[in-house]
């Protein structure tokens, strides 16, 4: 069953097209990745299916929802489905980490502050950062920062999980333990949406893959398809084992 | 030339129908559910009770200051009981609210600007959305709820600062007694004096809370960005309070007629 759909999604940026009539389906449960350059629209796809973006042309469906169609409310129900972790995590700088993953569950639950910190120490836990609840972001290191950014984006429980380039600007063995968690999430059943230019973390993560490259979807299918795809520059891309 | 002021005018004239559609849209809001009292309330705190020793003290001195003038001014013609009188109307109907609005657009302002601007940038408010929280409400609502809220309490502040610092310097020359001072500097204050004065001072508020919120809202390129939207803010919201200041005396003296 699908968990998200894009239909013919055109976008443009003062008068660049960023996407351009791009069309994908994302199974349940499934982990996606969407490779790509820089600047190739990676990040502005993930954004419009949480609706931070409304497509100039075309439709976003998450859970059969058009978001690029909601507002309000209904947004807010289908966005609560969903967690999101940010490139550079987008932690709440003026509020303990603690609390940074706390404030999804103050906001839409109504349990008593002593559960809500609670769970926020266990979600926290799960990305081993069960020491760090009083700490300021700022104190963080990169890879905590990330850590405790995905904490916060499961601290619902979303069905869907959006990450924007999880390994960006980490070390080789932090990136790995990031992977490893997305990796436990989706055994656990998470729709997962990889945003990511690092071809090893794709292969480990990804049950499927879909290369962006000017605005179009060039390529799609298993690592094992892209490897051997006709296309030269995503055969040279599958290569780069370096990359990110 | 002329061409080059015509854009620049056109372009103010543009990012004054955007931030007033902005404030507009601020007030709609609020006055839906679900309302962010706790946050607001917070705002209250950060804007109203941090800026309090800078209005008292700013009050304090324009107080000592304005009792010299006045008695320099007025010893010519004999009339040195006049001047608790004197200073507490020029206080309380313009000085006060005027001085209150500027330093709380430097103050504030400036702050709220750089919050949000830097919320921006670092994709915080992007965050917020994303947790499926209102940023719009959260962020812009609730800091310009509070903008209108403290800016009257805090011109109550500064006005009876102003007067206490009046009496100080009044003292120190003349030995007047306090009982004295303050009961001429009252006796000749009524309610068209007070009310109005000190009530305009929210829309000084609105127009603080909204155009630092609008800019901040708006903020782009970076760490470069977040410090001119800092500056924007104090340098705009303070135009803003001057020009509309005109406009709101004006409204007094008609609603107001005979005390003025």
């Amino acid at each position: 069953m699908q968990a998200i759909k894009l239909e013919h999604v055109t976008k443009s940026f003062d008068g660049r097209k960023v996407l351009d009539d791009v069309t994908l389906e994302i199974r349940e449960g499934k982990a996606f990745c969407l490779l790509g350059r820089s600047g190739t629209g990676k990040s502005v796809t993930l954004k419009h299916i949480i609706g931070l973006l409304r497509p100039d042309e075309g439709h976003v469906l998450v859970h059969g929802k058009d978001v690029s169609a909601l507002s309000g409310r209904e947004l807010s129900d289908v966005r609560r489905s969903m967690g999101f972790l940010f490139q550079n995590a987008a932690l709440f700088d003026s509020i303990t980490v603690g609390e940074n993953v706390a404030f999804p569950l103050r906001r839409h639950t109504d349990w008593p502050d002593a559960k809500i910190r609670d769970v926020a120490r266990a979600k926290l836990a799960e990305v081993g950062l069960e020491n760090e609840y009083d700490k300021m972001p700022a104190e963080l290191s990169g890879g905590m920062r990330k850590r405790a950014g995905l904490a916060r984006a499961m601290a619902l429980d979303p069905d869907i999980l959006l990450v924007d380039e999880p390994s960006a600007g980490l070390d080789p063995i932090t990136a790995a333990e990031i992977d490893d968690l997305l990796v436990n999430l989706k055994k656990e059943g998470t729709t997962l949406v990889v945003v990511t230019h690092d071809i090893p973390s794709a292969r480990h993560v990804g049950d499927e893959l879909a290369m962006l490259h000017e605005g179009k979807i060039i390529a799609r299918g298993t690592a094992q398809e892209l490897d051997r795809s006709d296309d030269k520059l995503v055969r040279a891309f599958m290569r780069s084992e370096g990359a990110g | 030339m002329v061409v080059r002021v015509g854009d620049l005018i056109l372009t103010f004239l543009a990012w004054v129908g955007d931030t007033a559609l902005f404030g507009a849209r601020a007030l709609y809001e609020a006055l839906l559910p679900p309302y962010e009292f706790k946050e607001t309330w917070r705002h209250v705190y950060e804007i109203g009770w941090r800026s309090l020793p800078l209005i008292a003290l700013a009050g304090l001195a324009i107080g000592v200051v304005l009792s010299m003038h006045t008695r320099a001014s007025l010893e010519r013609f004999g009339a040195e009981a006049m001047i608790p009188a004197v200073l507490a109307v020029a206080l309380v109907r313009e000085t006060g609210p005027l001085v209150a609005g500027l330093l709380v657009a430097g103050r504030v302002g400036a702050g709220i600007g750089a919050e949000l601007g830097a919320m921006k940038v670092t994709e915080q408010i992007d965050a917020l959305e994303a947790v499926a929280v209102d940023s719009f409400k959260f962020l812009a609502v609730t800091r310009i709820l509070a903008c209108i809220l403290a800016m009257p309490l805090l011109t109550a502040v500064i006005d009876f600062c102003g007067i206490f610092g009046g009496y100080l310097a009044e003292t120190s020359t003349s030995g007047m007694s306090m009982q004295l001072y303050f009961h001429r500097a009252f006796s000749v204050l009524q309610f068209s004096d007070f009310v109005p004065a000190t009530l305009k001072t929210a829309v000084f508020g609105f127009i603080i809370g909204t155009v630092a919120s609008y800019l901040g809202f708006t903020t782009t390129q970076g760490t470069e960005g977040v410090g001119r939207t800092s500056t924007s803010s104090v340098v705009l919201s303070s135009i803003c309070i001057i020009l509309i200041n005109v406009v709101l005396v004006k409204l007094i003296f008609l609603l107001f007629p005979v005390r003025a």
